[in-house]
């Protein structure tokens, strides 16, 4: 989420009126982030318990271990604070 | 043809209200604009018109049906004042914010407390910074025939913004005067039905409102500006085009005297009618005065302005609304920071006046054009802020 890939004050519709539905998934709050989970792909046991805390659905499933859409992701750390076996960290964001 | 009926300031931005065919009126009761409200529900009794009349509880219901009624692709008007219009302050940002081209009668008078119903400025310069297109009327000709001319420039796909068209409390809004109105067909043409760009659709649903945070809001509020910028050349049109219709001149400024004038008054509202009785009977004594009156406040006329000052060596501002703590009253800090920077070799004194209503008279304003005179002639302003018509 850089700032260029956001539209100037002449592109954007005016009155930030949206004329398409369902826009919400073009928003990406991941930029919001302040700490970033990381994975410990070799500690994650698969168990979903970040899958299902996640407030923001960002949390991919994947065949062994779990992976995050860091496009969506906040970085509230809801799911390392409920991982049981400690696999995944908060880093703080270089900005 | 056109006919003369004799019409106050408030019934006359009605008949202008009703000639303009509005689909949608929602307002609220308030003195002084209370005549416009009750003048337009009689021609929706009478069947005259084929607007829908919501009746709401507040001027912020008022405001807020209309913006819904505007989206929706609806010509829509209302009226208030003072309080009401205060009232109204929250839903004003965002029908200009959302590019509901509405047009309001604003009945100007002061804002409590003291409670007071008389006219000043006070409640639409609280209003100031709403992102309205703002027009000041000096009689009820002017009321009518800005009220026709707003639809037009408010609807332009260039412009979409709101426009408030002001006359001063009871002084206006309240006295008989002749005026000339069209007949119904003349303003039809003038002023077909609203092509509103987009509309509220339910086959066609758009999200209004949206949130905009740190990475968007500051975009959209650009972009309003921009609106604003872009009102003057849509202002010239439609004043052309009024022009052609009614042989009615209107402008962003009108002058009395510049051509020669050394001193001049500059005001809004109906104290330029009195201003420029006052100028004439000076320039029949030989004195070089003159007066400005802005017809649009916002966008600010500043190029109009520069362009009108010839050889004008003071000028003298006069406020109906106090700005307390600021160096001088909202009109005059928009004509002194006009003038700076841009070489003109002129002096500037403010006088607040007339708040709560109290009269200013010929007599007032003959001594305001006396110091003027003398602040010409010496080149020293001896007092930038004065306060006339006021007990010690």
């Amino acid at each position: 989420m850089s700032k260029e890939s956001k539209l100037g004050w002449k592109k954007i519709p005016i009155g930030g009126l949206l004329f398409e539905p369902g826009s919400a998934m073009q928003y990406k709050t991941g930029d919001w982030r302040a700490f970033k989970p990381i994975v410990d792909q070799g500690k994650c046991i698969n168990c979903l318990l970040c899958w299902i805390y996640c407030p923001d659905a960002a949390i991919v499933r994947k065949e062994k271990f779990i992976d995050i859409n860091y496009d969506y992701c906040k970085g509230c750390g809801i799911c390392a604070n409920e991982c049981p076996v400690k696999a995944i960290t908060m880093v703080e964001e270089k900005k | 043809m056109p006919k003369i009926m004799g019409l106050t300031g408030d019934e006359a931005i009605a008949y202008a209200a009703k000639q303009s065919k509005v689909d949608v009126v929602a307002a609220y009761p308030i003195t002084p604009q209370t005549i416009i409200v009750e003048a337009f529900s009689e021609y929706v009794h009478n069947g005259e018109v084929h607007t829908e009349f919501v009746c709401v509880e507040s001027e912020h219901s008022a405001m807020s049906a209309c913006i819904g009624a505007s989206l929706a692709g609806a010509r829509v008007f209302t009226a208030s004042s003072s309080q009401g219009l205060a009232l109204m302050h929250e839903m004003l940002y965002i029908a200009s914010g959302l590019r509901c081209p509405i047009v309001m009668g604003v009945v100007n008078r002061a804002l409590s407390a003291p409670i007071n119903i008389h006219g000043d400025h006070s409640d639409m310069m609280g209003s100031r910074d709403c992102g309205w297109i703002q027009i000041y009327c000096e009689n009820s000709q002017e009321a009518y025939d800005w009220v026709l001319q707003a639809f037009k420039i408010a609807e332009d796909h260039e412009v979409l913004l709101p426009v408030t068209v002001n006359i001063d409390g009871f002084i206006l809004s309240h006295a008989l005067e002749r005026v000339e109105v069209y007949d119904d067909g003349d303003v039809e043409k003038f002023l077909s039905i609203r092509n509103a760009p987009f509309k509220l659709d339910p086959d066609n649903p758009f999200t209004v409102g949206a949130l905009c945070f740190t990475d968007y809001y500051f975009e959209i509020k650009r972009q309003q500006v921009e609106a604003l910028k872009n009102a003057p050349p849509v202002i010239d049109k439609v004043n052309k085009e009024f022009e052609g219709l009614t042989g009615k001149k209107y402008s962003y400024i009108n002058t009395y005297g510049l051509e020669d004038a050394e001193a001049a008054v500059l005001c809004l509202g109906s104290t330029a009618g009195t201003a420029k009785a006052v100028a004439k009977k000076l320039r029949s004594q030989g004195k070089r005065v003159g007066v400005i009156k802005p017809w649009v406040y916002r966008p600010f006329p500043s190029e109009h302005l520069l362009q009108t000052l010839g050889n004008l060596k003071a000028l003298a501002v006069l406020d109906r609304a106090i700005c307390p703590g600021a160096p001088y009253g909202a009109l005059c800090s928009d004509v002194v920071s006009t003038l700076y920077d841009n070489g003109k070799q002129l002096k500037v004194f403010n006088a607040v006046y007339g708040l709560g209503g109290r009269d200013i008279t010929p007599f007032d304003i003959e001594a305001i054009f006396n110091e003027a005179m003398d602040v010409a002639k010496t080149g020293i302003v001896k007092e930038p802020l004065k306060f006339v018509g006021v007990r010690e």
